[in-house]
């Protein structure tokens, strides 16, 4: 029996849909009577990072996304208003087999590049051999990810199949990845690297141009394969580095809205100065930051000086205080809180660093320091010198610790010494972070994988029970025993201690109230496409 | 004059080789990896063969002294190299934006000069008046208010009262002034402020100094009139210093205003600087390094190619 796009659907994120904790967008906008839909104008908007190239293969930074997603299209995407389901981009339909072992996808016909080249499989094959091994001069930051898939077949040009090494429960999840979008099979066998300076997509805009340092400007693709599509003429994303500036040009109207997020205090000021013009949206984020130990390094070889300094972190009293000045504030294990994989906080309140009842948790660390011998512990925190929301993280934590008698030197550097202190292990404890762009824990989980199997992993632990639980809950189809395999590796790491996410982020998106059609999700790697988005002025 | 000005010329070679031995080992020095925040910057999870290829490929592995080298033998060929972040040529990267900080920096130095020299002038003339103490107390203002403070205000205060903002991309000069003056004639103000304030200041000092001389007693014995002794003997060697600190001031401007580009949003040489020290962007720091130390040798030159017109003794010795 073939599973058929619905069940699909069922079977991974749709059997994940328990809810959409944690999720709120307008509800005023949802729920009043839509608007009829405007069509023309061109939306101004703000970008406050600046991509270095234009290939999604190559990046991990939403900068590039929002930059180059409205010219592309993927084989899948992400439902936003149905977040976590699925639908098709290019894909018209799909189907998988029982066995997950492969996947057919009937791709949309009369779909064409901004050059003029007719679309087909060849392109998605072209696309995703690029993607999962990547000829010499070409960078896919996610090669590993699809090392799963065996070959790619085009039996016709709207058909493709892949075939799969082995099982990956995710893998559509993975089609539906912004990042992973369609590039044309000419270009790339012209020069593999051209899509990292020259945009050719068959996305709902067509590339205007890009003025480094100032904005990225498209015009709407006439001959887009989605009828009716875009609705706007065109869009120019304007760089705003500085929040300051960003700010400003959302108040002023010069842009409509900034889609990756700001802090709670901007989001007073703009709605304190523009009153009922500006939309207010908020959900919980992709996004956490982790309390990482270096395991190479003493005491914190030692799991109860780590299991400690975990349980001294007053988390829920935390989540208050700095979700009024930064963008912490949920709590949560290793999924994101809210989503389908979370763990209830009847349980997650069980694990060590948890509890609630933080006097009680700080007297067992403070007991625990001293067996191991480490009553009067010091050592340096390295942080990255971003303000939001780092420093206010590394402030609350100096202050929990010194609370059990530790003192904790605090030291915040540029992301590239940061990033190289981390890296060669010259860290005592560190706030790392981690950045998803959906909840599927194949993605999320891989961060905490042993130092060998994860390079990311900054706590340089090597741990192979927690590897086999990960490749177990790779390999498992059933969610709810994926669920259970996903609580065993969360507990296995949080006894462990070797790290552990401090506070998940809130994502705050200001937009104009004329601006209709954007899509609020958990992540702002995901919707940029801006198809849907039109002007009611 | 010739070989004065010759010698001097030849003697900035020496001073950029010197710059460029300084500013390569030393980023060297500083710890970061441009390839580890391209890839992993904002947590992505990459292999490490990954991050060796891309390192490979930027010419990262290669020894300290091969990329020294190759990099003095394309700067004799003016070929900067790529920017190891975008991948485009120093040059482009740099072009693009010296446009819009030349722009700012000379309407700021107009700004300057045209109110510095008047007010330093009157409130010398008019010492200890009325006059001589709203200059002082304007010109304290513009020392002590930072500049970016002042672009804020002038931003909110546009906002606030108008509802109001310049534009917030480029529009070159030659495409469209109005639009072009009218984004950057916020920042040259703000700038233009502080370095009025300098100035007039230093003419004023340097008024009053002069005003005692025997040359200016001298003619004023002989009977010129009072404006001439003033604009031809006075002013004249008042301005030698002032124009020491309108060309060095000038020179910070082109990649001094990194705070004031981010206030305005302006794409100038300060923000593309910041930037790419924060990205360990090798060759473009370097190359920007260059470019802002052959400006200041340039104008260190001219600076005193003028002195030399200004100041007959000068001219005769050399």
């Amino acid at each position: 029996m073939k599973i058929t796009r619905r069940t699909a659907l069922q079977g991974t994120a749709g059997a994940l849909a328990l809810g959409l904790g944690g999720f709120n967008f307008d509800f005023t906008r949802a729920t009043a009577q839509a608007p009829a839909v405007k069509r023309g104008g061109n939306l101004n908007f703000a970008i406050s990072a600046e991509a270095p190239h234009y290939d999604p293969h190559a990046s991990d930074t939403y900068a590039t996304l929002h930059l180059a997603a409205p010219f592309y299209s993927t084989l899948l995407r992400f439902n936003l208003s149905k977040f976590p389901a699925l639908e098709g981009d290019l894909a018209q339909s799909w189907t998988v087999t029982p066995d997950l072992m492969s996947y057919t996808f009937k791709l949309h016909p009369n779909v064409k590049f901004a050059d003029g080249t007719a679309f087909t499989s060849a392109d998605v094959k072209a696309t995703y051999d690029r993607l999962r091994d990547p000829p010499q001069g070409v960078v896919s930051t996610r090669k590993a990810t699809f090392g799963d898939i065996g070959s790619i077949e085009t039996p016709d040009p709207l058909t493709v199949i892949f075939k799969m090494k082995a099982v990956n429960a995710a893998m559509l999840e993975h089609f539906a990845s912004p990042w992973n979008v369609i590039y044309a099979a000419k270009d790339l066998a012209e020069n593999p690297a051209l899509p990292r300076t020259k945009i050719n997509g068959t996305g709902p805009f067509v590339f205007v141009e890009h003025v480094k340092g100032s904005h990225v400007a498209g015009k709407k693709n006439e001959t887009y394969f989605k009828k009716g599509f875009p609705y706007l003429d065109g869009f120019k994303g304007i760089f705003t580095l500085q929040a300051a500036a960003m700010l400003n040009a959302v108040q002023g109207g010069q842009v409509l809205g900034e889609f990756r997020g700001i802090s709670p205090a901007e989001r007073d000021r703009l709605v304190q100065t523009m009153g009922d013009k500006i939309r207010i949206e908020e959900s919980s984020w992709t996004l956490n930051l982790l309390v990482c130990f270096n395991v190479d390094k003493k005491p914190f070889d030692d799991v109860r000086v780590r299991k400690a300094l975990l349980m001294a972190i007053d988390r829920w009293g935390g989540s208050q205080g700095l979700s009024k000045i930064s963008t912490l504030r949920s709590v949560g294990g290793v999924v994101r809180p809210g989503s389908p994989y979370a763990t209830p906080e009847a349980e997650l309140v069980k694990l060590p660093g948890f509890a609630k009842d933080i006097k009680k948790s700080r007297e067992e660390a403070r007991k625990l320091l001293k067996e191991a011998g480490h009553e009067n512990l010091s050592f340096v925190l390295w942080n990255r010198n971003l303000a939001m929301p780092y420093t206010p993280a590394g402030i609350f934590l100096v202050d929990q610790w010194r609370q059990i008698g530790v003192t904790v030197e605090h030291k915040q550097s540029d992301t590239g010494a940061y990033l190289a202190t981390m890296n060669a292990g010259n860290h005592d404890v560190a706030i790392d972070f981690s950045n998803l762009f959906m909840d599927d824990t194949s993605l999320g989980l891989a961060k905490y994988l042993s130092v060998t199997r994860s390079p990311e992993n900054r706590s340089r632990s090597k741990d192979e029970a927690l590897d086999k639980l990960y490749d177990d809950h790779m390999r498992e189809r059933d969610p709810e025993k994926r669920k259970a395999i996903v609580r065993a590796f969360e507990k296995r790491l949080f006894e462990q201690a070797y790290q552990q996410p401090l506070l998940w982020w809130h994502r705050i998106v200001p937009t104009h109230k004329t601006l209709m059609g954007w899509g609020m999700s958990p992540s702002h790697n995901l919707g940029q496409q801006l198809e849907g988005v039109w002007i009611n002025a | 004059m010739l070989r004065y000005t010759i010698n001097r010329v030849l003697l900035m070679i020496p001073t950029l080789i010197g710059v460029a031995v300084l500013v390569f080992f030393l980023l060297r020095v500083v710890p970061g990896d441009i390839v580890e925040i391209k890839l992993r910057g904002d947590g992505g999870s990459v292999t490490q063969e990954t991050i060796d290829m891309e390192r490979k490929r930027l010419g990262l592995d290669r020894p300290l002294a091969t990329q020294f080298g190759d990099w003095m033998v394309g700067m004799a060929t003016l070929d900067f190299g790529n920017s190891m972040w975008t991948e485009r040529p120093v040059v482009t990267e740099i072009a693009g934006r010296l446009e819009l900080s030349f722009q700012v920096a000379i309407m700021a130095t107009l700004v300057a000069v045209l109110l510095a020299i008047p007010m330093g002038t009157m409130a010398a003339l008019f010492r200890d008046s009325w006059i001589d103490y709203t200059v002082r107390i304007l010109t304290i203002g513009g020392l002590s208010i930072p500049s970016f403070w002042f672009g804020m205000l002038i931003m909110l205060t546009l906002l606030s009262l108008f509802n109001w903002l310049p534009p917030i991309t480029f529009t070159p000069i030659y495409v469209d002034p109005v639009a072009n003056l009218t984004q950057l004639i916020w920042p040259a103000l703000a700038v233009g402020y502080r370095y009025c304030a300098v100035v007039a200041r230093m003419i004023r000092s340097s008024l009053l100094e002069v005003m005692n001389e025997d040359y200016v007693r001298t003619a004023r014995a002989k009977g010129v009139y009072e404006r001439l002794v003033i604009s031809r003997h006075a002013l004249r060697n008042a301005l030698l210093p002032a124009i020491t600190v309108i060309g060095l001031e000038f020179t910070f401007l082109i990649g001094g205003l990194v705070v004031t580009e981010q206030v305005f949003n302006l794409n100038g040489i300060g923000q593309l600087f910041v930037q790419s020290v924060s990205r360990n962007d090798f060759t473009l720091i370097q190359g920007m390094v260059m470019l802002i130390a052959a400006f200041y040798v340039f104008v260190n030159l001219a600076i005193d190619l003028l002195y030399a017109v200004f100041d007959p003794r000068i001219r005769y010795n050399a």
